[in-house]
């Protein structure tokens, strides 16, 4: 495997590194075990995988304090991860049983911790948008200096409402983060098919939101773009657009024909730029781990990994009386 | 020749107003587009320009004048150099004693058989308020006892409220509490759901119901759903309201009644008050939920006029009817302005010797079915009265529940008594047609009696 990206990038620590490099890879891990499971019939429905796009989640939860909120899509297993949520729980509710976080009533589009700072899980394209605003509204409100993060993609990116929500966010001067996740594909709707616009940041312009276009596939580079919107908000000087250009390796579901791309067009970015095999090559590169040190790591995600598939396929399914609770608070 | 101008209707449901300030005194020569007077209206305040030239010959009503029907002459305007009339004097205020608000049909007719309310104890001080001013209050008084709540929409603030429901909040609350939103329905929305997801209690005014249709999906899906699909983590503690169903005139754009859309959904609650009382009541209740509540108003019930309990903190449980009157040969159940229909009818009925209960459901999720169900098996007839569409009405799903409950107890099929199955009209007399009407549920009720 060739060496993509130059080692000495930032002065991130060997902790932190490992740290990428642990919670990239339990995401991909998982998401490979959802796969397996929802091919032996356990997960039922809908279930979008994240496999390729784990740089963007991880790279900006390290820029996260207690207090900070994230909201996204159906594609959500890897936000959930990523902000400390426990894959057991995570697991047993796209199995659909009691174990899971919304006791099987959710599903893999729709889990939510509030403890958490976790608020979804949705399942309509672009909704995700205003909800992520308003809850920087209420922070705003209650006087404290916490972000949200408002996780979107680039199909997302085409609705209305996002420019509804770009327009009040910045008016309101809202401590909210658009974190566009461009992997290139509408579900099989490529970017250059669906808009004439250029960037998706740019377009905050007109509202008067500042923005940029990131390597969504390097994670330092996610981390040191991350930082400089959190700044921006905590400040208070409202919104900010990060464009990450990232990559699903996976189909846009698990029903995908994959007839909109190449094969080959999907094996040029995992070798060329694979976040985790990234991370690993500066690990290595540098000195900073060895071939054993990472392997000791690949094996405790497995085992983290298996764990939560066990505990997704015993956790009993939810007892019937659930059906009539929870309709209201 | 001198001529007359009148009391102008400056809004769909205007039907008297008070002349505040007049701008122009006799002998002025004014010009077309010039402001005459400052008139008030249910709504706002608004300014009235001339439409001809000419000199003020007479002010026939005084300034400060309540209660002045729409084309009730106000000027006489005369032409230059004509003689201002001697005999117009201008109308003393106190000489023109129009009849004001407070004697509103509805109101009067209410009054007639009304079961004592079990919602505040007898001898409850009482004070007369319109449906628009207990829903202010309400929201004041919510506002004032707890800080997270707050206001948001379309001309909540500067403008006073395009209804003047929210009238004075701004200043009272300031623009952090009441909220003016740009007109994009779906994204204030969203974004009030995500506030109440982060601790606060929003309330938000769609100027119309009928303008929520933008906004639909953050109700059902974003605010009705998520407590359920996170396994009760996540309530929305959200109040939706604004006005509903037809005003006067506006078309089919703008007249929908979407009253059994919204019951339709599980998550959320519906709330359609008839009377101030209720109104306030239940908004407060509302406020205090801890899920999303639909508040369906009604705009031509915004300036009626009822008796509201003087109490510091009058609060109305969700799904109990109120008894308007009590009757043993028929049921007729409805809600909202259909009550005004109800109310009529059976007064009507009284006179024929056919002794009408009528139920106000109040709110329609959850729905009070002992009180209809207990109610229909005293009387063995049942009429249901909505201005809604006819298909998938709550008159419907009452028959269907009437049917498979208390079947043995009816004495004749239930009727249903709705709006017609047309977009609404814009023409006077079609309008008319497509709303239900009094003579209509009286015919239903006749019907039922086999008379």
């Amino acid at each position: 495997m060739a060496v993509k990206k130059e080692p000495q990038k930032s002065n991130v620590s060997k902790e932190e590194l490992l740290g990428f490099y642990r919670e990239m890879l339990l995401i991909r891990r998982f998401e490979e075990k959802a796969g397996q499971l929802y091919g032996m019939g356990l997960i039922g429905g809908f279930c979008h995988l994240y496999i390729g796009q784990e740089a963007v989640v991880v790279g900006l939860e390290a820029c996260t304090k207690e207090g900070d909120k994230r909201i996204t899509s159906y594609r959500d297993h890897g936000h959930m991860l990523a902000c400390g949520m426990d894959p057991k729980g995570v697991m047993a509710e796209l199995t659909g049983r009691e174990g899971g976080y919304s006791k099987g009533k959710g599903g893999s589009m729709h889990m939510f911790s509030k403890e958490k700072h976790f608020y979804g899980g949705h399942g309509i394209v672009g909704a995700q948008v205003p909800l992520g605003a308003g809850l920087a509204l209420a922070d705003k409100y209650l006087g404290n200096d916490n972000v949200t993060f408002t996780y979107f993609g680039d199909g997302a990116a085409n609705q209305g409402q996002v420019y509804e929500t770009y327009n009040m966010a910045e008016l309101w001067m809202l401590p909210v983060i658009f974190v566009i996740e461009n992997n290139q594909y509408a579900m099989g709707t490529s970017v250059k098919r669906s808009t004439k616009s250029g960037t998706f940041f740019g377009r905050g312009a007109a509202y008067g939101i500042p923005g940029e276009q990131v390597d969504g596939m390097d994670v330092l580079a996610v981390k040191a773009a991350g930082e400089k919107a959190v700044a921006h908000c905590r400040a208070g000087q409202g919104p900010y657009i990060l464009e990450m250009m990232t990559y699903r390796y996976r189909g846009h579901s698990m029903s995908d024909p994959a007839k909109y791309r190449t094969r080959e067009e999907v094996e040029k970015i995992r070798s060329e730029k694979d976040a985790i095999e990234h991370v690993r090559d500066l690990l290595l590169n540098a000195g900073l781990a060895s071939e054993e040190d990472l392997k000791i790591i690949d094996r405790e995600i497995k085992e983290q990994v298996n764990a939560s598939a066990e505990f997704a396929k015993d956790s009993p399914e939810p007892a019937l009386t659930e059906l009539w609770t929870d309709i209201y608070a | 020749m001198a001529t007359e101008v009148l009391m102008p209707a400056l809004s769909p449901t205007m039907e008297e107003g008070t002349l505040a300030k007049w701008l122009v005194k006799v002998g002025d020569v004014v010009k077309s587009g010039q402001i005459l007077a400052e008139i008030e209206t249910d709504k706002a305040t608004m300014e009235f320009e001339a439409t001809d030239e000419g000199r003020v010959g007479a002010l026939l009503v005084a300034e400060g004048t309540a209660g002045v029907k729409v084309n009730t002459p106000i000027l006489l305007m005369s032409e230059e150099g004509e003689a201002v009339a001697a005999k117009a004097a201008p109308v003393a205020a106190t000489a023109a004693p129009a009849p004001v608000a407070a004697a509103a049909p509805v109101a009067a007719s209410v009054s007639v058989v009304s079961k004592a309310s079990p919602d505040w104890a007898d001898g409850t001080p009482m004070k007369t308020m319109t449906v628009r001013e207990a829903l202010r209050e309400a929201m004041a008084e919510e506002m004032r006892a707890n800080p997270t709540v707050m206001l948001m929409g379309e001309e909540v603030g500067e403008y006073q409220g395009a209804y003047k429901i929210s009238q004075g909040l701004l200043e009272e609350f300031g623009p952090k509490r009441v909220v003016d939103t740009p007109i994009t329905e779906m994204g204030f929305t969203g974004i009030a759901v995500g506030a109440s997801w982060g601790g606060l209690n929003p309330i938000v005014e769609f100027m119309t119901w009928n303008f929520a249709m933008q906004a639909i999906d953050h109700i059902l899906n974003s605010a009705a759903k998520t407590n359920y699909m996170s396994g009760g983590q996540m309530g929305a503690p959200i109040v939706f309201r604004g006005t509903n169903g037809a005003a006067a005139r506006v078309g089919a754009q703008h007249s929908q009644d979407y009253a059994a859309w919204y019951a339709a959904i599980p998550g959320l609650k519906v709330v359609m008050p008839y009377s101030a009382a209720d109104a306030k009541g239940l908004l407060k209740t509302a406020i205090r939920d801890r899920n999303p509540v639909v508040f369906l108003e009604n705009e031509i019930l915004y300036g009626q006029t009822f008796e509201v309990p003087d109490l510091p903190d009058l609060t109305i449980p969700f799904g109990k009817a109120r008894i308007w009157r009590e009757g043993s040969d028929v049921t007729i159940v409805s809600f909202g302005i259909g009550m005004k229909y109800a109310l009529e009818a059976a007064d009507i009925l009284a006179k024929d010797g056919i002794s009408a209960e009528v139920v106000d459901l109040r709110t329609l999720r959850p729905i009070d079915y002992d009180t209809v169900l207990a109610s229909v098996m005293k009387t063995n007839r049942c009429v249901t009265v909505e201005e809604g569409f006819p298909v998938g009405s709550i008159g419907d799903h009452l028959a269907s529940t009437i049917m498979q409950r208390a079947f043995d107890y009816l004495d004749a099929p239930v009727v249903t008594c709705t709006g017609k199955d047309v977009p609404m009209p814009y023409a006077a007399n079609l309008e008319k047609l497509a709303l239900v009407t009094t003579a209509e549920v009286v015919a239903a009720v006749k019907s039922v009696c086999y008379r």
